[in-house]
Parts: structure tokens; C-alpha cells; sequence
């Protein structure tokens, strides 16, 4: 592994700030619901989610399904701590109020929901962990769908409010936000993964039983991984009940697990800064830059065909396939975009083609 | 007798959504059984048979309709595995795996776009959407219909992959991919057949499941698919006995729990149980054990 | 591909910004409904209203000068984590949103129109969540406190019912708040209520039904989309069931009808319109209705006139009326001319209260004639 340079850093953190000074430019100039900041919101919240499952599924090799459920449970764990006590009663119309009878700041809520995400999976991962690749998955997707059951339980309605929403928690309105906590987030995670317990982690994906067979504590690193994933999903979860300004447990279903897990490989299995680039191309394409497909659109008399509601989905699912077909290990394949493999690539072009990656 | 008039409604629906999720598990656990990839694809297959039987019974004629849906889905589901798994088959498993939800999200995403979003209404098949009574219950005949037909069908299936060529060669491929390669099996040709048989019961499957519950949303498939998966693995996967048990165990518990008053966790229940058969017995409870190649 | 795919991305996004720039005489009216999902069938019905309405007026004269009025239909997949995006859409340039059919898609985006600083009008999302504490959004339909009454006290009267089965889809706003409005009331009549949810993806209903039966209700209350209600129907009959089926606002819909078609079974519905009322709008809409395969596919395939419909039919006035005395396109002005606004549409007299809700104290109970498929009228009724 090659020493990172001093002036790379140094250039990185620099390039962040100027992403952040862009970004705070275009929260002051934009309105504040321009659908480009709604996008980067979004993608911000996504970016943090998709990379905690990458930490799991790309980084550690443990083929988990249950990314939505901690996301679901991060989210409203923010929402019942945080939701102001005046508000409850409307909040909890069905249900004299809840039982809640106190809120705490939003940055403890936020903290609550990543602490709460990761005692679950840590008492999920106690029966689940043991078992193996796609039965882990199925266990694992199979909780989710057990856990939104729980929270959409009319006898739990005093804490979960039932099927109905939860709603009047304090929420961002700048782009700002999502954007620093989102980073801060993965940057943990990063310092995570370029740690010992990182390494141990990787060495699990490549090889189990030689991992083992180094000295390293499978179940221990494992669980580690599978918590510590699920803290990141449950921030994010949080995060998103914010973004949304109202939670519900009916979204947090399999298909947003599919979602994420698409832009984790989109963006290439075991590359952050791949998870990031696909969660943002993901969620602009499918919410914002192909929305035109969906309108009816005639040029001068002529009604281009095939345009109607829906049709966005199509071309963006087209768009998926072809990626996932003619782009096995996505954008970014397990390579990070970084200054000095810019520096790398724009020197050394032709050395690298030859090592092939 | 009161007792069994008011019961025999809930078993008589397990039983035949049990072979509704029967003739799907098939599907999963073949394909899983071959390539190691769960097919998430294929409950969205049992999606489209049901739209294509629709849109073909607006300008034919019943007799000729059900045919078609049942060529034309195999055909469908030839394509989904020429086009979309094949050049996979050296990528990891992960690669094929997203293929498949991409599938699934495609087909999904079509369906939408044609249907518009409606819910398209099944047309009635005559005889087996008529209503009958059994004993004290009154139900449709395909109700009673489905788990007969599903068992004819997998007895067909065992017979087909126990005395044939191409039964044997299955499970030759099922037990050594690469070998069988070696000892000239045509490994394409073995898994585009699973594929067809796999897609064509699936057929079969919406025939009975749609005749039932008449109305068709893209999104029809993802339950009655992830819970026939759910069977595939709960009995064993790769195992097509194990799967068509475990597909019935899950329809008709999942409709006792209904019975019991415990509908908010008809779903759950199902994933709870599949979790319980996983830790006491990891491959299910008719899988072979699996073990790990260093 | 790589250069290929980033050529693509920035071609969409040109495309995208040249389709959004719009002419400056034009006022535009965000519609934000569902057009797939679980609420798509309903949420089109809606759209078509607006449309119709759109095609009939398509312009509005403010201080003498005509301007057109442009839809901008945005779909919200009827699902709350894709709404905000479809709202942020959808208010983007304009002076007031309509919609949605559903009410938890309605409370998610309610924010995002606070911060817009665009008014919305509700049309048929009855929850009374959506305007409370948002003081930009207003509606023009009764509630489901409202509403879940109206069926009480119908089950109770005209049934003599006892004893009823709620049936609600579990995770689903709109389901459990009429659910719950009903209980109250029907328990507050001495009546005594079985409670059952489905999750989503239910197609099987058998169990249901047979606990029903088994409990001995006198009445099935169902109030639930369109999608579930047709499967809900079709297993009642095949049963065999003879008590009343009871639902709300969303079962008016010619898909119930042609679910309940030559079937042996009893559907009322509480609604805001009763197709005939107005025989020469019935007239005029069916034959627009007709004169484009596009717009007939749309209804569902055929030209029965849906409350939603005319729900959103009257919305879109309402919306010009709020121009119109407003002067202005700006949405701020909508907003603080939408409080004093009143306007007599198809479906009656709309006027706000304080909290943005319309003044409505009457539904319509409809029963579908299995035999010619249409709805008959059975009573307007209404909470003393």
C-alpha cells in the first residue's frame, strides 16, 4: 500500500471545501425548494446510507438485505424523541398523545437513532450472523419486513403512532446540513475502513477461513461490521425522516433495499467515493433529470410518441440494465476517486492499463 | 361440526395459496439449485403472465390465449436468462444478482408503463372461476383445483429430472458445474431448459393464482414471489420436493395466523418462521449440506 | 462508455432545462397526484378532472389581460418518500398546486410547499392531518372524521347493524384514520366492531372475509384503495356474502363497479358527487371523454364520471376563482386571497374555514347496481 502524500491531503480537504463553499453558494442563491437542492439533499442522505451498506456488503463481504429496516428504525427514533411534547397531541391523534412525554435536542435524536439502529442489528446479528451469504441475506430482509410490522402495530401506536405518520420533528431546511453530517458520517466510516479493524474486515471478504486462520475473530469483526453499518443506516434513516419532513414505516420496504443496493454496486462494490458519485447520479436521474419523459410533449403539431407517465421509469431501468451488463464493477470499480489516483492516471497512464487495475 | 365450518375456509385458502407458491418456488429453487443466484426476476415473470393473458384474451379467444401466455412467458423468461444472466456467468455473484433486481425493476417498470398504472381486471376462466361448495365452505373451484394440479405437476417434474437426458444432466450441473462442463454437458443448453420449465410453471402459477384473485399490478408478483422464495429456502433450496412442502407450510400457517385474529403480522410471521428454520437448520429443512471449498 | 454515458447525462440535462423554461405569458398550475402505485388508478381520475377543467377554461384574465393556463402534472408514485421531490416538481414556477389524491402523500409534501410559499389545494385527501398547521394548504372536500360518521350512522340506521367488520390496510394514512373515525362512532351508537389490517401486497382475502362471517357482522367497512377493494369484492362473492359492503370516498370509481358487475353483492359508498346531478356537465365531459382513446384508457377504460373527477373538476376553478381575486399570479397573493374564496362548482358550494378546510356538512350515499353497472342513489346524509 502506497503512502498517502501530505500535498494529496492537502489538495483533498481544499477540494471538499470548495464542494462545500459551492454548495453553501447555491443554498443562498437557489430558492429554497429548487429541485436541484432537493435533489442534492437527497443524495447527500443516500451517499451515507449506500456507503454503510458498502461497508458491509463491499468491504466486509456480508451480504445483508436489511439496509431499509435500520434506516426505518433510525428514522423514527428520531421522530419520537424529537417531536416537540406540544405537538404530540396532535401528532398522536389516535392515541391520546403517545407515551412520549418529553423531547430531546436534534443532534441527540440524530445520535439516538444511529445508538438505537445498532442495538438492533447487534440483537439480530447475535442468531443472524451465522448464517452465510444469501441465507444471511434472506434472514436479514426477512427482519426488516418483521420490524415494519412491529412499528405499524396499532398496539405499539402509543409509541409508533400505528400506520399514521410521524410528523412535526425539527427538520433542516438548508442543503448545508445534510451535506456536513453526511460527510462526517463517511469519514468516519473511511477511518474505519483504513484501520486495523478495517483490514480485518477485508481479509474476511477475501477469504473467510484464512482470515480465520490469521488470528482474526470472525464473529467478533463480523458483528462489529454489521453494527456499525446499521449506526450509519440509522443516522441516515434519521436524516431522511428529516429530508421528508414526515416518517412513515410503509416506504421501508425491500424495494428501497434493492434501491441502495443498486447504487452501491452501480457505484462499484467496495469504492466509497463510488457509492457517493452513484448515489447522486441515481437519485437525479430517477427524480429529476428524466422527469421530462413523463410529460406529454408535442413539438409544433407533432406529438412525440412514446412520452406518457411512466416512461421515465422504463428508459431509467434501460439505463440500469445496460450499466450493470456492460459495466460489471460499476463506475468506479473497487478504485477510489482521489487526487493522487487523478495524479496517477494523468502520469501514468499507460503503466496502470498494463497492471490492469 | 361448527368448528370445522367455520375453520375449513382458512385451510382451503393455505392449501391452495400453497400451491400457488408452490408452482413459483420451483422456479427460485431450480435456478437456485444451478447458478447460485436467486432469481428475483422470477416473480415479476409471474407478474407479466398474468397481463399477457389479458391483453391476449382482448383479441382471442380463451382456448387460444392460454396457450400463448404459457409460450409466450417460457419465451420471456429464455430471454430474461440469454440476455441478462448469461454474459454474467463469469462475473461475480453479486454482478448476476443486481442483474436480476435490474430485471425485476424493468419488468416492473414496463408493466407500469403499459397497464398506466390501472389495475388490470383477470377475465374469468369459465369452470374454474365458478363458485362451489365444499361441505360447509363456499369457494371458487380453482381453490380446490390448485393443489391437485400442482402436485400432478411436480410429480411430472420428478419424473422428468429423475429418468431423462436432460434430468439427469441437470443434476449433473446442479452438483459440479465446472466437471459436468468437462464431461461435455451443453451447461447453456441444461440452464436456459431450467429457465423454461422454471417460467412455464410460473405461467401455470398466475393462471391459478389470478383466476382466484382477478386483478393485476405491476407490482402483483413481489409478494406471492418473495414468499415463494421464502418456501423455497424454509424447505431446502435446490430441493423441489423440499420447496413444494415448504410452499405449503407457509400458505396454510400464514392463513391460521389470519385466522387467529394476528393479520397485522401475516407477512412477519413468515419471515419469522423461515429465520427459526435457518438457525436450527441452516440449509433448510431438506437441503443437502453444503460444503465450503477452500 | 463511459464519455458516452457522462454525453447522455449532460444531454438530458440541457433537455431538461429548455423543456422547463416557459413562456411568460402563462400561468401555471402545479397538479401533484399519483399516477402509479397503490393510488394511481384514483389519482388519474383526479388529473382527469383538472384537465377537463383545464380544456374548458384554458385561460384566466387577470386586470384585462388573458393568460394561459398551463397544467404542470407531476407524478408522486403515490408514495411518501418520493413525494417531496414530486412537489418540489410540481411547485416549481407555480401560482397554486393541486392535489393529492391520498392523504399521506398530501402530508409529506405539505412542508415542502410551506417553504415554496405556493398554496395547495386538496381535492379528495380527506385526513384531517393535511391542513392542519400548514397554513398554505386548504381543501375542497369533507373529512374523514366527517365521513367515518356518515357511514356509522348509516350502518346503524338503515342496517340495524350491531355489530362490524373494519377492515384497513395496514401502513396506509387514509385507511386507518377513516377506520378509526368509523369505530368511534359506530361504538358511540352502542355498536360493537372486529378490526382486522392487511399488509400491502394482499391479494388474499378469503381469511378475512370468513372471520367476518364467522363473527357474525352485520356490516363490512373496507375502506381501502381501489386496487384492494376489486380483490375484496371478488372474494365476498365468491363466498357467498350477504351483508352490506361499507367504504369511503375511494370506492366511487367505475372499477368498483366493474368488479361488482353481475356479482351477488351490496356496496355502498359515501361520496361528494352523484353522477346525474348535473346532467349537462355529465353530458359534455363523457363526450371529451370519448373523443380520445388517451383520456378513456386513462379513466380506466370506460366513461362513468368518478366523484374524484368532478372533485377536480372544481378544484381548478376554485384555484382561477383564487386568481382572480387574488389579481395576480404570484402565489403569495393566491395564498391570501384562498381564505375568502368561495365558488359554486358541479359538487356544490366550496368556502373555507379557519383552518383551511372546505365547509361541507352533506355526503352522498351511493349502491351499486350490480345488474346495469352504475351507481344508484340511495340518500344524502349528513351529522347532526
Amino acid at each position: 500500500m502506497k503512502k498517502t502524500r501530505t500535498s494529496d491531503i492537502v489538495i483533498s480537504v481544499c477540494l471538499y471545501l470548495v464542494l462545500l463553499g459551492f454548495i453553501l453558494f447555491l443554498d443562498r442563491t437557489l430558492p429554497a425548494t429548487d429541485i436541484a437542492l432537493t435533489v442534492l439533499k437527497k443524495g447527500c442522505i443516500y451517499s451515507l446510507v449506500a456507503v454503510s451498506m458498502n461497508l458491509l456488503n463491499g468491504f466486509t463481504g456480508l451480504f445483508s438485505l436489511g439496509q431499509a429496516g435500520f434506516m426505518m428504525i433510525g428514522g423514527y427514533t428520531y421522530a419520537i424523541l424529537t417531536i416537540p411534547v406540544e405537538a404530540r397531541d396532535s401528532v398522536y391523534q389516535y392515541f391520546n398523545g403517545g407515551i412520549v412525554r418529553f423531547s430531546v435536542p436534534f443532534w441527540v435524536g440524530l445520535i439516538a437513532a444511529g445508538i438505537v439502529a445498532a442495538i438492533f442489528a447487534w440483537l439480530i446479528g447475535l442468531p443472524v450472523l451465522r448464517l452465510k451469504s444469501d441465507y444471511l441475506a434472506i434472514a436479514t430482509l426477512g427482519f426488516a419486513e418483521i420490524m415494519r410490522a412491529f412499528f405499524q402495530w396499532d398496539s405499539l401506536g402509543v409509541l409508533t403512532n400505528g400506520s399514521n405518520m410521524l410528523r412535526k420533528y425539527p427538520a433542516f431546511r438548508s442543503t448545508v446540513f445534510p451535506f456536513v453530517t453526511a460527510s462526517l458520517c463517511i469519514g468516519i466510516i473511511v477511518l474505519i475502513i483504513n484501520s486495523s479493524y478495517g483490514r480485518a474486515f477485508r481479509a474476511i471478504r477475501d477469504d473467510e477461513i484464512a482470515a480465520e486462520a490469521m488470528g482474526i475473530n470472525l464473529a467478533k469483526h463480523k458483528r462489529m461490521s454489521f453494527c456499525i453499518s446499521s449506526f450509519f443506516a440509522g443516522v441516515g434513516g434519521a436524516l431522511l425522516a428529516m429530508y421528508q419532513t414526515s416518517i412513515q414505516a410503509a416506504p421501508f420496504k425491500s424495494a428501497m433495499t434493492y434501491e441502495i443496493l443498486l447504487i452501491v454496486v452501480i457505484g462499484g462494490l467496495g469504492s466509497v467515493t463510488g457509492s457517493c458519485i452513484g448515489s447522486f447520479l441515481f437519485i437525479a436521474c430517477s427524480e429529476w433529470w428524466l422527469r421530462f419523459l413523463d410529460a406529454e410533449t408535442t413539438i409544433g403539431t407533432f406529438r412525440v410518441p412514446l412520452l406518457r407517465s411512466g416512461f421515465r421509469k422504463v428508459v431509467f431501468s434501460v439505463i440500469i440494465m445496460l450499466i450493470v451488463l456492460f459495466a460489471q464493477k460499476g463506475i468506479m470499480g473497487n478504485k477510489e476517486f482521489s487526487v493522487s489516483g487523478i495524479r496517477d492516471w494523468l502520469t501514468k497512464k499507460k503503466q496502470k492499463k498494463e497492471a490492469g487495475a | 361440526m361448527d368448528f370445522l365450518s367455520k375453520n375449513l375456509p382458512y385451510l382451503l385458502a393455505g392449501i391452495s395459496v400453497g400451491g400457488q407458491y408452490a408452482l413459483i418456488a420451483i422456479g427460485y429453487t431450480m435456478v437456485y439449485g444451478i447458478l447460485r443466484l436467486i432469481n428475483f426476476a422470477h416473480g415479476d415473470i409471474f407478474t407479466v403472465a398474468g397481463l399477457i393473458l389479458i391483453y391476449a384474451t382482448t383479441i382471442l379467444p380463451l382456448y387460444i390465449s392460454i396457450p400463448l401466455t404459457l409460450v409466450a412467458t417460457v419465451a420471456l423468461g429464455y430471454i430474461v436468462e440469454r440476455a441478462a444472466y448469461k454474459p454474467l456467468r463469469n462475473a461475480p455473484r453479486m454482478s448476476v444478482m443486481i442483474s436480476a433486481i435490474g430485471v425485476s425493476y424493468l419488468l416492473q417498470n414496463l408493466a407500469l408503463y403499459i397497464t398506466g398504472g390501472l389495475a388490470q381486471t383477470y377475465p374469468a376462466i369459465p369452470f374454474i372461476s365458478n363458485t362451489i361448495s365444499v361441505g360447509p365452505a363456499t369457494t371458487k373451484v380453482v381453490t380446490v383445483i390448485t393443489p391437485i394440479l400442482t402436485i400432478i405437476l411436480v410429480i411430472a417434474l420428478m419424473q422428468l429430472i429423475g429418468h431423462t437426458k436432460i434430468g439427469m444432466a441437470m443434476r449433473a450441473v446442479a452438483n459440479d458445474f465446472e466437471t459436468s462442463r468437462l464431461m461435455g454437458i451443453k451447461v447453456d443448453t441444461v440452464i436456459s431448459m431450467t429457465f423454461i420449465i422454471g417460467s412455464f410453471l410460473a405461467a401455470v402459477g398466475s393462471i391459478l393464482y389470478f383466476a382466484n384473485y382477478p386483478s393485476v399490478i405491476p407490482t402483483s408478483g413481489a409478494m406471492p414471489g418473495l414468499k415463494a422464495f421464502v418456501a423455497a429456502v424454509f424447505g431446502g433450496i435446490g430441493s423441489i420436493p423440499g420447496a413444494v412442502i415448504g410452499a405449503f407450510i407457509i400458505g396454510i400457517s400464514e392463513n391460521i395466523i389470519k385466522g387467529l385474529g394476528w393479520t397485522t403480522f401475516s407477512d412477519a410471521f413468515t419471515f419469522a418462521l423461515l429465520i427459526i428454520v435457518l438457525l436450527v437448520k441452516p440449509t433448510g429443512l431438506f437441503g443437502e449440506k453444503a460444503t465450503d471449498k477452500v | 462508455m463511459k464519455k458516452l454515458a457522462a454525453l447522455a447525462v449532460c444531454a438530458a440535462m440541457s433537455l431538461a432545462t429548455v423543456l422547463s423554461a416557459s413562456a411568460a405569458d402563462t400561468i401555471t398550475i402545479g397538479v401533484f397526484e399519483p399516477a402509479s402505485g397503490d393510488n394511481g388508478a384514483g389519482g388519474k381520475q383526479e388529473t382527469l378532472g383538472v384537465r377537463y377543467a383545464n380544456y374548458v377554461q384554458p385561460t384566466v384574465e387577470i386586470d384585462g389581460v388573458e393568460y394561459d393556463v398551463v397544467l404542470n402534472i407531476q407524478d408522486n408514485e403515490s408514495s411518501t418518500d418520493k413525494a417531496p421531490t414530486a412537489a418540489v416538481a410540481a411547485a416549481d414556477g407555480a401560482s397554486v398546486v393541486l392535489g393529492s389524491y391520498g392523504s399521506a402523500v398530501s402530508i409529506a409534501a405539505g412542508d415542502t410547499f410551506l417553504q415554496a410559499g405556493v398554496p395547495a389545494i386538496g381535492i379528495t385527501c380527506t385526513n384531517p392531518q393535511v391542513t392542519d398547521g400548514n397554513e398554505n394548504y386548504f381543501r375542497i372536500c369533507f373529512l374523514d372524521p366527517f365521513q367515518g360518521t356518515v357511514l356509522a350512522n348509516y350502518a346503524s340506521e338503515s342496517f340495524g347493524a350491531k355489530k362490524a367488520y373494519v377492515l384497513t390496510k395496514l401502513g396506509d394514512d387514509y385507511s386507518k384514520g377513516l377506520g378509526y373515525y368509523f369505530t368511534q362512532a359506530f361504538e358511540a351508537l352502542g355498536g360493537e366492531v372486529v378490526a382486522d389490517d392487511f399488509p400491502e401486497g394482499t391479494a388474499d382475502f378469503t381469511s378475512y372475509i370468513t372471520t367476518a362471517m364467522n363473527e357474525g357482522c352485520e356490516v363490512i367497512m373496507a375502506p381501502t384503495s381501489i386496487e384492494a377493494a376489486q380483490l375484496i369484492i371478488e372474494t365476498a362473492a365468491a363466498q357467498g356474502v350477504t351483508v352490506p359492503l361499507l367504504a369511503g370516498d375511494t370506492w366511487d370509481s367505475n372499477v368498483i363497479l366493474a368488479a361488482a358487475e353481475g356479482k351477488d353483492v351490496q356496496i355502498y359508498v359515501t361520496t361528494f358527487y352523484q353522477e346525474g346531478a348535473d346532467k349537462e356537465f355529465d353530458a359534455a365531459i363523457k363526450e371529451w371523454i370519448n373523443s380520445d382513446s388517451e383520456l378513456l384508457a386513462y379513466n380506466g377504460g370506460n366513461d362513468t364520471i368518478a366523484a374524484v373527477t368532478v372533485m377536480g373538476y372544481d378544484a381548478y376553478f376554485t384555484a382561477l376563482e383564487a386568481i382572480k381575486n387574488a389579481g395576480s399570479a404570484d402565489p403569495a397573493d393566491v395564498l391570501a386571497a384562498l381564505p375568502s374564496t368561495t365558488y359554486t362548482g358541479v359538487t356544490g358550494q366550496i368556502a373555507f374555514d379557519e383552518v383551511g378546510d372546505a365547509i361541507r356538512d352533506t355526503a352522498f350515499v351511493k349502491v351499486a347496481n350490480t345488474e346495469t353497472g352504475a351507481w344508484d342513489f340511495v340518500a344524502e346524509q349528513g351529522v347532526q
